[in-house]
């Protein structure tokens, strides 16, 4: 147990890097934060800003090499980064677990689904082979999937995508981990079917009193969801803060474009023009100098963004953290401000 | 570019605006099944299009929306005739799709473009930009008058440089290439396009570019579109008209204010309940009509209302009879017996929202 208010999971400064023929790739360049029990902590990002190596880097499930991580992950007070692989294989599966996007490629399509949820049960606890298969059934029920004592003995193919997904749950949770970290867990299912396991990993948390680190590239789950933001843009920290600050008074240009750019459904008028990004998501082996966001931002001065990195500095209370030397101007401006600015048809300007 | 036009007002009495005049497509009881293979019943069929209707007036989009297997891509293919119907009919600017000959539907073809999701996997890798582009103008032939700069004006309309015309599909980005597929649907000058998931493979700051240039092309061109989508965000926003579908069927079919604002079947609720809101407030203050259990097998779809084994409110006339599509009230087309208007997407006022204090 870690001590009474402290952070379940502390990163400081954690790194990333790919070492390829190309040239070196720094996927992920410097991330902290903490993570407290009960807390759902959102990492929102486009392909490609390391929000996924980030998740990876905290289990050591990246292969090294090529990939090299250093940095800080204390787990509980203990540094995960460069743990024997036994002992990380403790922490994995028992204390941390992870769901992914798809669950067909983490499941064995050779062995039921009942046998692949005991058996994260016998790895981690000391029960025996029918308690371990009564755990399992016990987890699916828990997860919603219908008749689990008959189809625990399925396979992987005769389920649905959304019942796979739940078995993946199943297995996450079978050994009450403190911190479940999901990986755009929803992205591959039906809307519909989202609404179930998002609601499932909610009432989980709360009856566990565990806590959720979540990947998505989705805003309106992370509405729905977090206690937390991080937003990465190019394999940083471009923002980070309470969900309602991040959403109503973003101080980073790229939250506020990502925010301009999102067609609502809740959209009364729905005419509004959305407002894209210009120009597309840098190179991680050449990234811009400055500023990574400065070739693509609406409010740079380019004597400063492309020359001074700006750091993730707080703003408006210790909570919220914006990188951005202009902050200030953000802060006063509403995504919707931004698409009234958008040229209609007459004049469309060539995009990405 | 053209000269600036007009983006017309949406959301409106649609059909309204051009009454009397035919509608450019006009789509009855399409119905598709599909054989399914190894089955030992020879008689087990996917039954993935069942009974689709709807009119499409010229100029105006209409959204096809629904989950993965309800039959929206399929009628998508089935109107273009990249597959063949089972049954019903298909009428493009007054001409029948569904028994044209193959010369008469090559000379359609010309005129109805498609759009897919995947632009990589539509694009061929081994032939240049501007080679691409040319393509449907050359088995057309259309390319000796004018061809060449025919190609250029396409490239720059869809937001790319000439001087890129040279360049393979790997060295564009994902945005830049689904304008490369959408240049060379427009290359014969076509009055529809069927765009089957045009922008869900793209990230947001990206997609909304790719919107917005769809939106301007429509203005621009005059451009009919039908467009396939399980976004409901992008569909709201682009279209119309919207039709709902559910296991090869259409339950609920309107204007966009008529769907999203009125929606009157349980499965459009439940749809529209369950898209996540980019706004904490707002999101946690909605109530989610969480549906249990998955969609059926459209192998052997459920008796009477093909939702009633999801549906809150089924009751036993759900089992035995199927309920048409047709107005109850509502205003607009809704497949259900107990049809019941409920804005499920602004159940809270925003004023009322906006006035919370902050914690």
């Amino acid at each position: 147990m870690e001590a009474p208010g402290q952070a379940l999971l502390s990163v400081r400064d954690l790194h990333a890097s790919f070492h390829t023929d190309a040239g070196v790739v720094k996927a992920v360049d410097g991330v902290s934060f903490d993570l407290r029990r009960g807390e759902v902590l959102a990492v929102v990002g486009e392909s490609g800003s390391g929000k996924s190596v980030t998740a990876m880097s905290l289990l050591g499930l990246l292969p090294s090499p090529p990939a090299r991580v250093s940095g800080q992950v204390l787990w509980k007070g203990r540094d995960l980064v460069g743990l024997a692989e036994p002992e990380m294989r403790k922490v994995r599966g028992a204390e941390i677990a992870m769901v992914f996007q798809d669950p067909m490629s983490s499941l064995n399509p050779l062995h039921t689904v009942g046998r692949q949820i005991a058996e994260v049960v016998r790895l981690h606890t000391t029960s025996s082979k029918r308690q371990a298969w009564e755990r399992a059934i016990e987890m699916m029920d828990l997860v919603g999937i219908p008749q689990a004592r008959r189809r625990a003995k399925s396979y992987p193919h005769e389920f649905s995508g959304g019942m796979r997904q739940r078995v993946m749950i199943a297995i996450a949770l079978a050994c009450d981990p403190d911190l479940l970290i999901a990986d755009e867990p929803t992205t591959a299912l039906d809307v519909t079917i989202q609404a179930q396991v998002l609601e499932l990993l909610q009432e989980t948390k709360e009856r566990t009193s565990s806590a959720i680190l979540l990947i998505t590239h989705d805003l309106g789950i992370v509405a729905g969801m977090a206690d937390e933001v991080l937003v990465m843009y190019a394999g940083k920290v471009v923002e980070r803060g309470p969900a309602r600050d991040v959403f109503y008074r973003s101080r980073h240009p790229y939250t506020l474009g990502l925010l301009a750019a999102l067609p609502r459904v809740d959209d009364e008028a729905a005419d509004n023009r959305l407002r894209p990004i210009e120009g597309t998501p840098p190179s991680l082996i050449h990234v811009p100098s400055g500023c990574s966001f400065h070739p693509r931002c609406s409010f740079r001065r380019l004597e400063t963004c492309s020359v001074d990195e700006p750091p993730l500095a707080a703003h408006g209370g210790e909570a919220h953290r914006a990188a951005c030397h202009f902050a200030e101007d953000v802060v006063s401006v509403a995504p919707a401000d931004l698409q009234r600015s958008v040229p209609s048809a007459a004049a469309a300007a060539p995009g990405p | 570019m053209s000269a600036p036009a007009a983006i017309e007002p949406k959301g409106g009495p649609g059909p309204a605006a051009t009454a009397g005049a035919e509608p450019l497509l006009q789509v009855r009881d399409l119905v598709k099944h599909f054989p399914v293979r190894g089955s030992l019943l020879r008689k087990d069929e996917v039954h993935a299009v069942c009974g689709v209707s709807f009119d499409l007036d010229r100029g105006q989009t209409l959204g096809l929306v629904g989950e993965s297997g309800c039959g929206k891509s399929t009628t998508g293919r089935l109107v273009l005739r990249l597959l063949e119907a089972t049954s019903g009919s298909v009428r493009f600017d007054g001409a029948d799709v569904l028994g044209a000959s193959k010369r008469e539907l090559r000379s359609m073809r010309r005129r109805m473009q498609m759009v897919f999701q995947d632009p990589f996997g539509s694009l061929n890798p081994r032939m240049t930009v501007r080679k691409i582009v040319a393509e449907p103008l050359r088995i057309h032939g259309r390319f000796r008058n004018g061809g060449q700069a025919r190609v250029n004006e396409l490239i720059e309309r869809v937001g790319l440089s000439v001087e890129q015309a040279s360049r393979y599909p790997h060295e564009f980005s994902g945005g830049q290439r689904q304008r490369i597929g959408i240049a060379r649907a427009l290359a014969l000058d076509p009055d529809l396009l069927v765009l089957d998931e045009p922008v869900s493979a793209l990230d947001v700051s990206i997609q909304a570019g790719v919107v917005n240039l769809l939106e301007d092309l429509q203005a621009q061109l005059g451009l009919t579109y039908v467009f396939i989508a399980h976004d409901l965000s992008v569909v709201r926003h682009i279209s119309d008209q919207v039709a709902v579908m559910y296991l090869g069927r259409i339950v609920e079919r309107g204007t966009r204010d008529d769907v999203y604002k009125r929606a009157a079947h349980p499965y459009t609720q439940a749809l529209l309940s369950a898209v996540p809101v980019p706004d904490p407030d707002r999101e946690r203050a909605r109530r989610r009509l969480v549906l249990k259990g998955d969609v059926p097998s459209p192998i052997d779809p459920p008796s009477g209302c093909r939702f009633r084994t999801r549906c809150p409110k089924a009751q036993e006339v759900c089992a035995t009879e199927d309920p048409a599509l047709v107005n109850r009230g509502q205003g607009h087309p809704v497949a259900c017996h107990f049809a019941e208007v409920l804005d499920v997407v602004n159940p809270v006022p925003h004023d009322r929202l906006e006035t919370r204090p902050t914690p």
